[in-house]
């Protein structure tokens, strides 16, 4: 990709103002493999694929955010339903601007304020790329949000508090790996939509860059390394995890099984060395455990030990590759136990990757364990290898309600 | 009418381990391939979860994971002239049904044939004469020879991850292995399982008094293991839960645990479950089969064209659809013509209990896997000398205790009574103390020209076509090979210091509701000579030459082993015919 880059920009500079350096440009073959490839990296078919859908990118998956639900809409090329008409400077003001073809501000479900990262020319490759698939007929409406925040004057203030709109600019005290790497994470990756906390209008908390979000009912961990929970990963660690979606610690499920499926395990060796290498010199704090009543631990080891033992092992170390590892799961040792809870409730299918096929899954034991038991063997799991605080059987019964509301 | 659904290259009936090895061989290959399955999708997470999979009242009593018999059955008969009634309640072997089939619910023991028993008649006539054979014996070789197979076996072991010994690498015979086995041209992907206490004690045992045990090839695993496709494996954590049950933490190899993930990611590969196939289709000519006609769960019948059909459904109903879609000749045993429903088998087995002072002998005996255990092969397959024994045949044998579950496992001294407070008291005080193996002699059963399949000339499935019938009854070989190996099995626990040793011959008429392994085996054997085979050395029908059909149906006769190796491996040997034979050149690959 870098090499592609250099040489891009060698053109440019060669050809001067003979060439249309920053429009789309679907004739040119390195432009549109370029683009497929940053659009798997910005994930862009995540939101704006229906899963399963033989017309890629034609919108109308529903997006749930805090506010109410998004449908993302359909960017195939389609001149009426999709945007086939737009020009280049309104696809651009799209992606990186936050604003609609109209001028409207859009809300940052589209992760613009991350995509901005980028730079026109990244921008219009995806959108040569975008020029090469089956355009769709599909009209979609996109803003079913309730009123007042179905206003779109409304994302002024936002944007004025949250969005700084600002292409990459490389450190030049790191390496190009980390400067790759953070490109990457901070910019198409958007990995901070979901691993940044929020303020409660919706907006990144830069302060607690990647120390982890909860959101439609996951808890996208934190990811910095330091103190974090990624603390005992190494560089490889993660390498293999967004490759394959498994490695000798974790698998993943439910958000970041998607994650994995349609971006990270498309993307180069290379690159998701770079995201490990960046995130591995990003700092965090160690989740803070605090005593549990020492009946309730005692209550959970005993679960544990009839219902959780058998794949994960008595000393929770689980099986490199298939049974997570407790200890060095990021979402065990996580203060917000929302994925604990709703694994242990409903169970979890994780990644089929072509390196790592087997996809095993976890069963779901709300079925058979009340809020108190759930509470427990929780509890236990998280104070035990996780060293994250407890969790009260009013939390169980509360994420049972919730996922009872769920459609996902 | 049925409906008329786009053609494939291949269809598949049956997502057991032989359709699915198939389906994954021949999507790799490169075709587009569907399979259809009688019974329900099956997913370890979702349908056997470690917290509820181990329930002997729901698996192993109320036969959960097998087919029911309401959807359709077999009649059996022990004579000719008897009038054969239908099954109502599995007894004797049990119909898998589903994805996985019955791959899911096995115990996992792994073996090899020995090399002599491909060549059964042969080595059997030239060893002992013409005459030392039953008259109505009709054993046949295979058309396979060991050495053929061997790299098909090696491809489903380290499929499966089958944990075991090699007793003989390369021609080289190792301690601690089987002497008897033919020879592996790698070891086993893993070592063996841990044994419990019972069976190290009958190793020791049976090694004191000469002979050679080795632990049974187990496909429960003795490590984490990935296999050749990528796919993951946990360890075994000796739960004792395998044969009947779906195994909860991806410990046994099964399709779901081992090639399943894989097929499924082939987008050249898609499977119908509950969809039962009526029939194979053939052309005007009867030569050719153009596809098969399902029906789904809404009584919806669909046609489904393909150029190849993969039939690799159980035993029986392979020979059922052969039979019922007029494919091969039907076998009649009077006239001694036909071969559809020709040399059908299944095991001959029989246990020895042992009870032990409980003062001074703790088995445990629920710390189990499906197919652990110590086994000697002295009087396997052609291993002794029959000559002055009057009988042909023989099994391992093995302290082989799958498990100590609760309902089944109360093993109560003679003479004790049937219920109430003493034989409360003896269960209690012999449950520790006791051994059962179950299978413990695990004998051949060889092939008798009035031992068969046919159409059941009464009873009729609800789509109104005739239920297939089974005549089988034990023939005296197999009887005495029994009592001779039962005799030799019952000295060992002797050896090992049992305060009483009960043996529990098999006995004739053969019982169709005493459960006996599901191996059957025959009905549409492979062989040399169309007149005696349904199938060539590759599985491929002789009638029909774009029809292979998979699974233990193709045995000319059992060995003293568990079939799936053997099976699986052929099923590997056939799927290489095909891509490397067939493919280049579609129709009949033996000129015979």
């Amino acid at each position: 990709m870098r090499s592609g880059l250099v040489i891009a920009i060698a053109m440019i500079m060669l050809c001067g103002s003979a060439v249309v350096v920053d429009a789309a440009d679907v004739q040119d073959f390195a432009a549109v493999e370029r683009g497929h490839y940053l659009a798997d990296a910005a994930d862009c078919g995540s939101c704006h694929t229906v899963p399963g859908s033989n017309h890629p990118f034609s919108g109308g998956r529903p997006i749930e955010t805090p506010f109410g639900i998004l449908v993302a809409p359909n960017i195939t090329s389609d001149r009426e339903t999709g945007i086939g008409d737009w020009t280049d400077d309104e696809f651009d003001a799209a992606v990186r601007g936050g604003r609609s073809r109209n001028g409207a501000r859009l809300y940052p479900a589209m992760p613009f304020p991350y995509y901005s990262r980028m730079s026109r020319q990244d921008v219009m490759d995806i959108r040569a790329y975008l020029d090469t698939i089956q355009p769709v007929r599909h009209a979609v409406q996109v803003n079913r949000l309730p009123f007042p925040l179905n206003l779109r004057i409304s994302m002024i203030a936002w944007d004025a508090l949250y969005f700084k709109p600002e292409e990459f600019h490389p450190d030049t005290s790191k390496s190009n790996d980390w400067n790759r790497g953070a490109y990457l994470t901070l910019g198409p990756g958007h990995c901070g939509a979901c691993h940044t906390p929020k303020t409660f209008l919706g907006g990144d908390k830069p302060s607690d860059a990647l120390r982890g979000y909860t959101l439609q009912g996951w808890t996208a961990p934190g990811i910095t390394s330091g103190k974090g929970p990624l603390a005992d990963w190494s560089i490889a660690d993660i390498e293999v995890y967004l490759r394959t979606g498994h490695n000798r610690y974790a698998a993943a499920a439910g958000l970041m099984s998607e994650v994995v499926k349609l971006s990270t395990s498309k993307m180069t060796n290379d690159d998701v060395k770079a995201i490990a290498t960046y995130l591995k010199d990003t700092s965090g704090p160690a989740a803070q455990s605090s005593a549990p009543d020492k009946n309730v631990v005692s209550a959970g080891a005993a679960i544990y030990q009839d219902l959780c033992a058998a794949c994960h092992r008595r000393d929770g170390k689980g099986v490199p590759g298939l049974f997570p590892d407790l200890a060095e799961t990021a979402t065990v040792k996580t203060r917000d136990p929302t994925t604990v809870l709703r694994v242990i409730l409903q169970g979890a299918q994780s990644v089929s990757t072509g390196p790592e096929p087997t996809g095993p899954a976890m069963p779901g034991f709300g079925w058979q364990l009340n809020d108190a038991q759930i509470a427990a063997v929780a509890t236990y799991v998280r104070d035990h290898f996780g060293k994250a605080p407890p969790v009260s059987e009013s939390d169980a019964r509360k994420a049972r309600s919730d996922e009872a509301a769920r459609t996902d | 009418m049925p409906r008329k659904l786009p053609a494939k290259d291949v269809v598949i009936i049956g997502l057991g381990w032989t359709g699915s090895i198939m389906a994954h061989e021949l999507a790799d290959a490169g075709l587009d391939v569907i399979a259809i399955e009688r019974g329900p999708w099956r997913n370890t997470a979702t349908d056997y979860p470690p917290d509820y999979a181990p329930d002997e009242l729901r698996y192993r009593i109320r036969h959960e994971l097998f087919l029911r018999p309401e959807q359709t059955t077999f009649t059996f008969r022990n004579k000719m002239d008897e009038t054969a009634l239908p099954i109502r309640s599995w007894g004797a072997f049990m119909p898998p049904n589903g994805v996985g089939g019955g791959g899911v619910h096995w115990n996992a023991e792994t073996w090899r044939f020995l090399p002599s028993d491909f060549i059964l008649r042969t080595h059997l006539t030239q060893r002992y004469g013409a005459d030392f054979l039953p008259q109505d014996m009709t054993i046949q070789d295979w058309g396979v020879t060991y050495d053929e197979l061997e790299p098909y076996y090696d491809r489903f072991e380290y499929l499966c991850g089958t944990s075991g010994q090699a007793g003989n690498l390369n021609g080289q015979i190792l301690d601690g292995g089987n002497p008897f086995e033919g020879a592996r041209s790698r070891p086993y992907p893993n070592p063996p399982q841990d044994q419990p206490f019972g069976a190290t004690l009958f190793a020791k045992a049976a090694r004191e008094l000469g002979y050679k045990p080795f632990p049974q090839p187990s496909g429960n695993m003795s490590r984490p293991y990935q296999n050749p496709l990528g796919v993951r494996l946990g360890p075994c954590t000796f739960c004792g839960f395998c044969e009947w049950f779906g195994c909860g933490n991806y410990s046994k190899a099964s399709p779901q645990t081992t090639i399943l993930p894989s097929l499924l990611r082939k987008p050249n590969f898609i499977a119908r479950d509950n969809s039962e196939v009526k029939q194979i289709n053939l052309d005007v000519s009867g030569k050719r089969a153009t596809g098969v006609t399902f029906v789904d769960t809404d009584g919806n019948e669909w046609e489904q064209p393909a150029d190849l059909v993969i039939l690799s459904a159980y035993t029986i109903f392979n020979v059922q659809l052969l039979l019922l879609s007029k494919i091969g000749k039907p076998y009649d045993p009077t006239a001694n013509t036909g071969v559809i429903g020709r040399n059908f088998t299944h095991q001959t087995i029989s246990d020895v209990t042992s009870f032990f002072d409980p003062a001074k002998f703790i088995f445990n005996p629920f710390i189990a896997s499906g197919a652990i255990g110590m086994c000697i092969d002295e009087f396997n397959g052609d291993n002794f000398d029959h000559g002055p024994l009057g009988f042909v045949g023989g099994g391992y044998m093995g302290q082989v205790q799958t498990n100590g579950r609760p309902i089944e496992t109360a093993p109560v001294p003679p003479g004790t009574p049937r219920w109430g407070a003493q034989w409360k008291k003896a269960v209690k005080e012999n449950y520790l103390s006791a051994l059962k193996p179950g299978t413990g002699v695990h004998g051949s059963m060889y092939s008798y020209r009035d031992v068969y399949v046919d159409l059941d000339p009464t009873y009729k499935d609800r789509f109104g076509r005739p239920l297939a019938r089974i005549t089988m009854d034990f023939h005296d070989n197999e009887l005495k090979q029994n009592r001779f190996l039962t005799d030799k099995f019952a000295e060992i626990f002797q050896a090992m210091g049992a305060k009483q040793v009960v043996k529990e011959y098999r006995k004739g008429p053969y019982d169709i509701t005493k459960y006996q392994t599901t191996h059957l085996c025959g009905g549409a054997i492979m062989g040399t000579d169309p007149s005696t085979s349904a199938l060539n050395r590759y599985l491929q029908s002789w009638d029909v030459p774009n029809l292979f059909v998979t699974g233990a149906s193709g045995f000319p006769q059992n060995a003293g082993y568990n079939p799936t190796g053997t099976l699986a491996a052929l099923a590997y040997w056939a799927a290489d015919a095909i891509r490397q034979k067939y493919l280049k050149n579609p129709g009949q690959l033996i000129n015979a």
